[in-house]
């Protein structure tokens, strides 16, 4: 390969990939403690990789080039810090660490394949340690687990560089200081620790799904990387509980709309608008197989419910032939098991489809914690469609006007304009 | 417990390291073996040393080249282990892959506790 831009190309899709397996095996070698001696590895890698790739052309099998590199720049290490007191070998098969007998292949024995994808697993659960607030467990995922960049980061969330290197920062000195093993929890802690694990994953979907901060709307590679977070969760034996299937099935369901979403624009497309041919049928198929290993014992979560609405709107021909009553029954249900202000919203509107305006508004009036709601504009953004429902185009006009202040997101902006434009 | 050095002598396994694959066969024994007693909290270290030496001798402090002897006669490595007993400790050195070559052997010390 002669120019730089191609090696540039190639190596920002595989060095995502590959960083992430790399970052998640050196960690378990150096100790989570030590993250930021797996990061160093990983970053030194990745730079010699370029270099030597921009002149040498890239490799047959680059991945197996950068994991060749990797291993010997940790052997390094190790050699270098034989008598230091930073790294901790004295456990299970890092012992063999110690040994010149034994180093290298041991060191090879860590980068076994099958084993790869239970270090993440680990890593996972160490990132979502209940320790570390959701805020810096979502930053620190996306570094680490996702192979995104402080840089990219920042600008997912539209912060400083600064804030995002000072989250993960706090991360790593909660690491340092409460010796984090990198383990799967126990079976007595384990429900718990995967509930916090599949909540970061989905307020990460979320994120993606519905960018709150960022000046797209849509961000798809976030999503990707919260659906294959979640698939490890659902590979292994140990933690694919019925919950984590549920969330699978949600993420496929909601990403499966993802083409239909916004316009060439960059505009956003209402679910009532959207040419539902473009939504993906294979990814609503494997949904549906999710939902279904769901459905094993006698536990419905929230996400199982999420799942179902997002599954009921998935099979609809259109949006008037939706089965809003099957939907606002999931609601209810949802309500009861996970009550939350958001979750009675958007009920209300599955009220409208199924009782009309009035009903909806009078549903709305008895929700307990509305005032929390009021920094939400999508609160005043269905005011306004109920009042403009019950023809009262003042109103409307003075709500949707309302929740244009209240979103920070461009497209959303943009798409509440055109609602206050249908009015006259 | 008590700690053992075990000395090893020959069994350089030349004609092994000639395949690659042979070689690393050889090399998963002594990760089996060693892996094993550190599972057990026995292993206190080991490492292999190059056939290169230099010896100094006596108060002139006289410093000549190499051990110089035959190869089956150099310590090759040792290994530092926990063991309650010499039978322990001879039972543990027998899993050593230097075995598995006629001419290795494997001479298993006691470490002396000086007492003052």
């Amino acid at each position: 390969m002669s120019s730089a831009e191609p090696v540039h190309q190639l190596a920002d899709h595989l060095f995502r990939n590959e960083s992430k397996k790399m970052v998640a095996v050196l960690t378990r070698i150096f100790g989570m403690e030590n993250l930021e001696t797996a990061e160093d590895v990983v970053q030194d890698t990745i730079l010699q990789a370029l270099n030597v790739w921009k002149l040498k052309g890239v490799p047959e099998n680059p991945s197996a080039w950068l994991f060749r590199v990797a291993k010997n720049k940790a052997i390094d290490i190790i050699r270098r810090n034989k008598h230091s007191v930073q790294y901790n070998f004295t456990d299970g098969e890092k012992i063999l660490l110690t040994s010149e007998y034994t180093l290298v292949t041991a060191m090879e024995n860590f980068w076994r394949d099958e084993l790869i994808k239970d270090d993440m697993l680990r890593m996972m659960f160490a990132c979502c340690h209940p320790g570390i607030s959701v805020e810096n467990q979502i930053t620190l995922i996306l570094k680490t687990l996702c192979g995104f960049s402080t840089t990219e980061i920042a600008k997912a969330f539209i912060t400083s560089e600064d804030t995002v290197s000072k989250r993960i920062y706090r991360a790593k000195e909660f690491f340092r200081n409460n010796d984090i093993k990198l383990v799967i929890p126990s079976p007595g802690d384990l429900k718990s620790r995967v509930d916090t694990v599949l909540n970061t994953i989905y307020l990460l979907f979320n994120e993606g799904y519905n960018s709150t901060s960022s000046k797209s709307l849509v961000r798809s590679d976030i999503m990707e990387e919260a659906m294959t977070l979640c698939k490890l969760l659902t590979e292994n034996e140990y933690t694919c509980l019925p919950e984590v299937f549920a969330l699978m099935a949600l993420i496929c369901f909601h990403t499966s709309r993802n083409e239909s979403r916004l316009t060439t624009e960059g505009e956003m497309i209402l679910l009532q608008s959207q040419d539902r041919t473009k939504w993906n049928r294979g990814l609503i198929q494997i949904g549906n197989d999710y939902m279904n290993k769901a459905a094993f014992g006698n536990v419905i979560t929230a996400y199982h419910l999420e799942a179902a609405i997002a599954f009921e709107h998935c099979i609809a021909p259109s949006f008037e032939q939706t089965n809003w009553e099957m939907i606002l029954r999931h609601y209810e249900w949802l309500c009861k098991i996970s009550p939350s202000p958001i979750t009675e919203l958007n009920k209300v509107v599955a009220v409208m489809q199924v009782g009309g305006a009035k009903a909806a508004l009078e549903q709305l009036e008895t929700i307990k914690d509305r005032k929390k709601l009021e920094s939400w504009y999508l609160y005043y953004s269905l005011l306004g469609e109920i009042h403009s429902k019950l023809d009262d185009v003042i109103k409307a006009k003075e709500y949707f006007h309302k929740a244009i202040e209240m979103t920070r997101s461009e497209t959303e902006k943009k798409m509440l304009k055109g609602k206050i434009m249908v009015l006259q | 417990m008590k700690e053992y050095l075990f000395l090893f002598r020959g069994g350089d396994g030349t004609t092994v390291q000639q395949s690659p694959e042979k070689w690393q066969e050889h090399m998963q024994k002594w990760m089996k073996w060693m892996g094993e007693l550190g599972q057990q909290g026995k292993f206190v270290g080991a490492q292999p040393l190059t056939t290169t030496g230099k010896q100094v001798t006596g108060s002139k402090k006289v410093v000549t080249d190499g051990p110089f002897m035959e190869g089956k006669e150099m310590v090759g490595g040792y290994l530092i282990c926990k063991a309650d007993s010499y039978d322990e400790a001879v039972d543990i050195s027998k899993g050593c892959p230097i075995l598995e070559f006629d001419d290795g052997a494997v001479e298993i010390r006691e470490i002396h506790e000086v007492k003052m």
